[in-house]
């Protein structure tokens, strides 16, 4: 059974909708992450489940009861902010104890699971000090420890790393996740960054202007997005477009510049029906002029150390092609692109929705454990 | 802007020294006074060194004005005043920022708008209602004809009365509204981010939880400003307890005894002026709010310009 049920939901701010009939189901002890770029309604969603803004319309379920009429301290979540949210005026140990005394533990008791708490997530040596006196790695952790200490049925993080520095930012990604492993606490993690993203999924819900464009495993999502928006959104850097139509005749995609893309096999669509030919940078393969799909220009060369970042011209359209080889290329130079026609991602021009083909198969099998 | 140039720095200190200066001369004109004799402080011209009778001059106004009880009835009203009105200005500032009900902000504009209607102005119809605080419950029960119906059904005749001239009630209740108050706190908590709301939400504290536990200990160097502020400001009535105390005896407020100190033509019946008296009870008066300003400037400074490091 399903831990969260979203059903349905709407989320209206006067006349202005922001969350239009989002259906979702989260699964007990799961790591979901939603991710979606700044100002899709990540938040809101977090905030509807937890209870801290009115559901317009439709239903949210935990644990099979309907919650929303019931007060935040009644659904049984915790929440790690974004700004860590701290009372100032405590100290680490008093924040970390609040809901405790608010919900009226002896003090004997309270003092123990604050220890306990501050242990595993090691504060144990700040428990008297105030978070003004902390710095941000410490305040995340005090954040975190005043969610765990409550053992609640469901974890709710709003952006909770993004004030951290980079490296900070991996540990704490990876204490969570242990934290995660260890509790196996239902958990819904909202985000920006989709590294972030991808790398504590269990699964991930893509958002878009308030909907929900996807929802699927990491590898899932990456492998078959969805939709153009999904394609663009996940995978850095993003995946490189091209506008064309289908020709049944030649079995591929024809660009508007006339020339041919073949296709693994023949997508079942009409002759002329307008489609983004999509490649990722790191499935383009650079080889000679004249001997590839296509030729294009080399723009520029960003050297990343274990691999470069070629931006390549084909017909003013930028394209960026990630490889592992130090190709001596000097900026104006013309190169071949080669497009594995079983990498190749088809979405329709209209729609902006996947195109089947049978790509799907081919990464089914690739997902097969490899056997030795 | 912060600029450093020897000229700038002379200048903005002489312009302070020159400030300091003509505050500082009448209060020491005033402690002068204090010190002389009868005929030294009426001979020309004015003397400017202290003399040696500041002791007997103290002790004879103390006990001219009576200020032994006199401390007390105000030290009593200006802390009712001070607590009602930080009470008050809290739970209102509260609601207005923290509940989302219909109205709010036309109720946040009347208040703002009594700031301009200070006690001087509305103080008859506000004499009124201290003499009779019940009328206008009555006008009312007249107006909508309830007094009429209680008469005509058991005869009584409903006249409500609550009169709360001569009393510390009287002397509390009619300072203790506060825009300026209302207004400092609604600042503070506007500034309260959304997070930290939420997290209390979710630590599972209701509204006066978060209140008493959150918002209240962060607010302490408001609290603390407001608080200097009104004792100030209580201490230093004057109009309203000359109006609303006959009782002088019993309910008698410092700063109206001062004025009876002060010589003019009635009290000295054309005798030589005491102004040595007047100036050595000015000096008594002065002190508790001088101390309390004193005590509270740390707290009160942070609590004005509101940052809590
Ligand atoms: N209280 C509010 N009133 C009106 N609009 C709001 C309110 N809160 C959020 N929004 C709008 O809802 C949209 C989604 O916001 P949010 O969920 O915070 O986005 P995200 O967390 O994905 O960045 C934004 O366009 C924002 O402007
Ligand atoms: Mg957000």
């Amino acid at each position: 059974m399903a831990e969260i049920s979203i059903r349905n939901v709407t989320k209206t701010y006067g006349k202005t909708t922001i969350m239009q009939g989002v259906n979702l189901d989260i699964h007990n002890g799961e790591f979901v992450v939603i991710l979606g770029p700044s100002g899709c309604g990540k938040s809101t969603l977090l905030r509807l489940i937890a209870g801290l803004e009115d559901i317009t319309a439709g239903e949210v379920l935990i644990a099979g009861e309907v919650v929303n009429q019931l007060e935040p301290r009644e659904r049984g979540c915790a929440m790690v902010f974004q700004n860590y949210a701290l009372y100032p005026h405590m100290t680490v140990a008093e924040n970390i104890g609040y809901a405790l005394k608010v919900a009226g533990l002896p003090k004997v008791e309270r003092q123990s699971r604050v220890e306990a708490t501050a242990k595993s997530v090691g504060l144990t040596d700040f428990l008297d000090r105030k978070p003004g006196q902390l710095s941000g790695g410490q305040r995340q952790r005090v954040a975190m420890a005043r969610a765990i200490i409550r053992s609640p049925k469901v974890f709710l993080f709003d952006e909770p790393l993004s004030n951290l520095d980079a490296q900070l930012r991996v540990q704490m990604r990876h204490e969570i996740r242990r934290i995660h492993n260890q509790i196996k606490a239902t958990s819904v993690f909202v985000t920006h960054d989709q590294h972030e993203g991808m790398t504590l999924a269990d699964r991930l819900v893509v958002m878009n202007k308030g909907t929900i464009e996807q929802v699927g495993s990491p590898a899932k999502i990456y492998d078959n997005p969805a939709s153009i928006y999904v394609a663009g959104f996940i995978g850095s850097p993003a995946m490189n477009f091209l506008p064309g139509h289908i020709s049944v005749a030649l079995r591929g995609v024809v660009l508007e510049s006339g020339r041919l893309v073949p296709l693994a096999s023949q997508p079942n669509l009409p002759d002329g029906h307008l489609v983004h030919l999509g490649i990722r940078p790191e499935h383009a393969t650079l080889v000679r002029a004249g001997a590839g799909t296509i030729d294009a220009q080399v723009d520029m060369i960003e050297e990343l150390g274990a691999s470069r970042l070629c931006n390549l011209l084909f017909e003013d359209i930028p394209i960026c092609v990630l490889t592992e080889e130090r190709p001596d290329l000097a900026a104006g130079a013309t190169v071949g692109l080669d497009f594995p026609p079983q990498r190749i991602h088809l979405f329709d021009a209209v729609t902006g929705r996947r195109i089947p083909n049978d790509l799907a198969l081919v990464f089914e099998k690739r997902e097969q454990p490899i056997s030795v | 802007m912060i600029e450093r140039t020897p000229v700038l720095n002379f200048a903005t200190h002489a312009i302070l020294i020159f400030g300091l200066v003509i505050i500082l001369v009448p209060i020491w004109l005033a402690f002068v006074a204090a010190t002389q004799t009868l005929q030294a402080v009426n001979s020309a011209p004015v003397e400017f060194w202290p003399g040696d009778q500041l002791l007997v001059n103290l002790a004879e106004a103390w006990a001219l004005s009576d200020f032994g009880p006199k401390f007390v009835n105000t030290l009593i009203v200006a802390t009712g005043v001070v607590i009602g009105k930080i009470t008050l200005a809290c739970i209102t500032a509260f609601a207005l920022v923290f509940f989302n009900f219909r109205g709010r902000v036309l109720i946040f504009w009347m208040i703002f708008i009594t700031l301009m209607l200070p006690l001087e102005v509305r103080i008859v119809p506000t004499y009124a209602v201290a003499a009779n605080a019940l009328t206008p419950f009555q006008t009312i029960m007249d107006w909508t004809g309830i007094s009429w119906l209680i008469k005509a059904v058991s005869g009584v005749e409903v006249a409500l009365e609550w009169n709360l001239l001569n009393s510390y009630t009287g002397l509390i209740l009619p300072l203790v509204a506060t825009a300026t108050g209302t207004f400092l706190y609604r600042q503070f908590f506007l500034t309260i981010p959304d997070e930290l709301v939420e997290a209390a939400r979710m630590d599972g504290a209701g509204p006066l939880r978060f209140l008493w536990d959150i918002l209240i200990p962060l607010s302490k160097t408001n609290i603390a400003a407001l608080a200097t502020i009104m004792f100030v400001y209580a201490w230093n009535q004057y109009l309203w307890p000359l109006l609303v105390v006959t009782d002088r005896a019993n309910y008698g407020m410092v700063v109206v005894q001062l004025s009876d100190l002060v010589p003019d033509q009635l009290t000295t019946g054309g005798g030589t002026p005491t102004w040595h008296l007047a100036m050595a009870a000015t000096l008594v008066v002065m002190l508790p709010p001088i101390a309390i300003v004193i005590l509270m400037q740390r707290w009160f400074i942070r609590g004005l310009i509101n940052t809590d490091k």
